[in-house]
């Protein structure tokens, strides 16, 4: 087990390393002077000059990085070029709505996925399985944008019941900032559900056909007890392990329902930054961003172990 | 009894209709496309921060009206020596800053000298280059004496980069504004929203509304959305052009087309051959049909211009007809000019739609008189880099937004790479002169010569598409500064 995790905070250290290095290198040999896209087309050369001073932009490469990396080892992530605010405050903001939106989403998308995944194999081939399964089609492919006009279209504008975007922000109460995202999660959840739904059907329908599901119905139990006892628990492993990337990808995936909604999110932190070469934001976003796919990855693992004592033993021997 | 009984009727009655008066709304939400980098008009040059704090929050000596006339402001008068040297200003009484303080002729002094130093990160430096000095004579005097006369320089004390700041605040001016406008910042969440709320202790003139709020929402569908759902009130610059004849046809809404300083152009490099030919300008300038563009690309909305001047300006001339559409002297132009079978050259289209969607339809039309254009979409980043600065293009489209820039083609370093001794003695001329009429007949010549040297494809004036709440009054409809001035907005029940 200490083995497991020791070897998993060195992967950590090293992605967030070889993420940083990399990170740092394609931003400065992208093309696009921050201090002229700040400035505009209307700067004159001196005030270019003066602004980038003030950024640093004119020290060599080498001592930008290990600045940037010794703030960040430090926790201190300097300071943002455009939005001159601390780098660590834009990005807390962020997580405030972020990391509420994808578990949010994740929780809704598990919420439908895994007993219609269950149902439907449970009645393999008959009208529940046929109908589950088309509808995870559809699902598939519904693009999410799409899906949340529509839902802006019927909630907000049509019925008022719901803010057409924007976040309401925490301050204002759990009950407002949650129904600023209740849309916006569903828009998520839709095609991460259907997903989900048919890795557990086929999880469930393969587990179903094993030996010792077979043995247990020889041994008298019902279709459904063996079903509840065996098979569902045996195929959350691959259901967890998709989780676990929807997990991932939900974190700084939403640039597109983040921007269909104006959600403050950190995908458009990310994608704005990148547009307006903030470098230092886009650098420590994206180091960030890495450790928390090293993270979530942790805890899959973590959650096999979980599941199936069988993957214990294997660790300690 | 039936009578008191009436009465009392009429008097609910009565009761019910005016209580919807009583809760008059006094807040008010605009949605901005855009979200400022910082709130600091002084030190960027982005259009979204005077968005937010021209007028509002901040106010310069002189200010740009709604018509792009300078009106008195902080300073209530001034007098200008016979040489055109010394600008004598008096300032207003009993202006302070959001923080308390009293605005002096320290404050003047302070600001004009940061904004001229030289490590100055003001965006527009050169407004203040003619500046020798700035003093202060007495707390509601300031004397600023040019190094020679400069005629628009009222004007360009209105601009958001000459806004007076106090030297106290200055440092935190970008995150937290403090100025001495009708409204005082309360706060920013970085992604989301703007608000500021009417300032008790202002000096002039007091707003109407208690609370405004920006909302930013980048996506064009999400405005749409967010007017609908009535999440927001204004869009003053709306971003999806398509959606307007929806509005059009509720009741609910306003929608006014203005105007704005955004002259568009088919942006060309002068001094690369074969655009340094004037006949292949020429014939460029005869391949474009302007309007099949505005309807083109822009749903309709945009003034076709002939030269680089907006035409809301009193000393607009209208240009169009220099070289009207006509492919087929294009083609004779082009074969005057040794290009018989045409040539080949690239299109650089930065992200805007007017650009991108307008470089299209700018393809078909160049082609057809035979010169084949290779469309080379590129981010913003890439374009100032290698467009702009690095003047690595044949022909680009952009959008020059600030007001009165003509003097741009005077600039010896500029990326169009036009030099033309005779324009560069007008703008000297413009420059030192300061009657208007004068003024006027010199900014009509030089836009002339723009025209006939067919500099740039010049193609129309961006418009300022408005939509609004039905309900709400005093929003501008043009855009002579990038501002949302809003002192003078109202509902109206």
């Amino acid at each position: 087990m200490s083995q497991l995790l020791a070897k998993r905070l060195a992967a950590l250290v090293a992605t967030l390393f070889a993420t940083s290095l990399i990170v740092f290198l394609v931003m400065a040999v992208l093309p696009g002077d921050p201090a002229q896209i700040i400035l505009g087309i209307g700067a004159q050369e001196d005030t270019l000059a003066a602004l980038r001073h003030e950024l640093g932009l004119d020290r060599p490469l080498i001592e930008q990085y290990l600045l940037w990396v010794g703030g960040l080892l430090t926790g201190d992530l300097g300071e943002s070029y455009t939005y001159s605010r601390p780098v660590s405050e834009l990005i807390g903001q962020r997580v405030l709505v972020s990391l509420p939106l994808a578990v949010f989403a994740i929780l809704l998308s598990t919420a439908i996925a895994i007993p219609a995944g269950v149902v439907a194999a449970a009645k393999h081939n008959k009208a529940a399985d046929i109908g589950v399964s088309a509808l995870a089609q559809i699902g598939i492919a519904i693009p999410n944008f799409w899906f949340a006009m529509l839902l802006i279209l019927f909630f907000a504008v049509t019925l008022g019941w719901f803010p057409a975007g924007g976040f309401a922000g925490w301050d204002e109460g759990v009950l407002p900032a949650l129904r600023s995202l209740l849309l916006p999660a569903v828009a998520l959840a839709l095609p991460q559900a259907a997903i989900l739904t048919r890795v557990t059907r086929s999880a469930v329908l393969e587990v179903l056909g094993e030996d010792h599901v077979r043995t247990a119905r020889a041994k008298g139990l019902t279709r459904g007890a063996a079903l509840r006892r065996h098979a569902v628990r045996n195929a959350l492993i691959p259901v967890v392990t998709i989780m676990g990337l929807q997990f991932s990808f939900l974190l700084a995936g939403t640039i597109v329902i983040e921007n269909v909604f104006y959600l403050p999110g950190l995908g458009r932190l990310l994608f704005q930054a990148i547009a307006q070469r903030d470098l230092i934001v886009v650098q420590s976003l994206v180091v960030l961003l890495a450790g928390a796919v090293v993270i979530v990855n942790f805890v899959v693992d973590l959650t096999y172990l979980v599941i199936d004592p069988r993957l214990r033993k294997a660790v300690h021997g | 009894m039936k009578r008191t009984g009436l009465f009392a009727a009429l008097v609910l009655v009565a009761a019910a209709f005016s209580l919807p008066a009583q809760a008059a709304k006094t807040d008010f939400t605009m949605g901005l496309v855009l979200e400022p980098p910082h709130l600091d008009p002084t030190a960027g040059a982005a259009a979204a921060i005077d968005e937010v704090v021209y007028a509002n929050v901040f106010e310069g000596l002189t200010r740009i009206d709604r018509n792009g006339e300078v009106k008195p402001a902080l300073a209530k008068s001034w007098t200008i020596s016979d040489d055109g040297l010394t600008y004598t200003f008096t300032l207003n009484d009993g202006v302070k800053f959001h923080d308390g303080t009293d605005m002096t002729a320290e404050d003047v002094k302070f600001t004009l000298d940061r904004a001229m130093a030289e490590d100055s990160t003001n965006a527009q430096k050169a407004l203040f280059e003619p500046i020798e000095t700035v003093e202060a004579a007495d707390p509601k005097t300031v004397v600023i004496t040019l190094k020679r006369p400069t005629g628009h320089f009222l004007f360009n004390l209105g601009w958001g980069d000459a806004v007076i700041v106090a030297s106290e605040t200055a440092e935190t001016n970008k995150e937290k504004p403090v100025g001495t406008g009708p409204f005082r910042f309360v706060e920013w969440v970085p992604g989301d929203h703007i608000t500021i709320e009417k300032n008790p202790d202002y000096w002039g003139n007091p707003v109407a509304l208690d609370k405004a709020t920006f909302k930013i929402i980048p996506d064009p569908a999400a405005a749409t959305a967010a007017l609908l759902a009535e999440d927001v009130d204004a869009f003053a610059n709306f971003p999806a052009p398509e959606a307007l004849p929806q509005f059009e046809a509720d009741p609910r809404f306003t929608v006014v087309s203005g105007s704005t300083e955004g002259e568009t152009i088919l942006s060309t490099n002068n001094g690369k051959p074969p655009f340094d030919n004037l006949k292949v300008r020429q014939a460029i300038a005869h391949a474009i049909d302007r309007q099949a563009i505005i309807d083109g690309a822009m749903f309709g909305l945009g003034t076709p211009i002939g030269s680089h001047f907006a035409p809301h300006h009193p000393a607009y001339v209208d240009l169009t007809g220099t070289y009207p559409y006509d492919p087929e002297k294009a083609k004779a132009l082009l074969a005057e000019a040794g290009f018989p079978d045409g040539f080949e050259a690239t299109l650089k289209l930065p992200p805007p739609s007017y650009a991108r969607r307008g470089g299209e339809i700018i393809a078909d039309q160049l082609g057809k008189v035979g010169i084949k254009l290779e469309i080379i979409p590129v981010e913003w980043a890439q374009w100032l880099e290698q467009a702009f600065k690095g003047k690595d293009y044949d022909l680009t489209i952009v959008s020059h937004t600030e007001p009165m820039d003509i003097g741009i083609y005077a600039r010896p370093d500029y990326y169009f790479d036009y030099h033309n001794p005779k324009f560069n003695e007008i703008m000297d001329k413009l420059a030192a002169e300061t009657d208007t009429q004068k003024r006027y007949d010199l900014m009509r010549e030089a836009q002339k010569i723009l025209a006939d040297d067919a500099v740039n494809g010049f193609l129309f004036e961006l418009a300022k598409p408005g939509v609004w709440n039905a309900k709400l009054e005093g929003l501008w409809e043009n855009s002579p500064v990038q501002a949302n001035d809003l002192t003078e907005v109202r509902w109206t029940e």
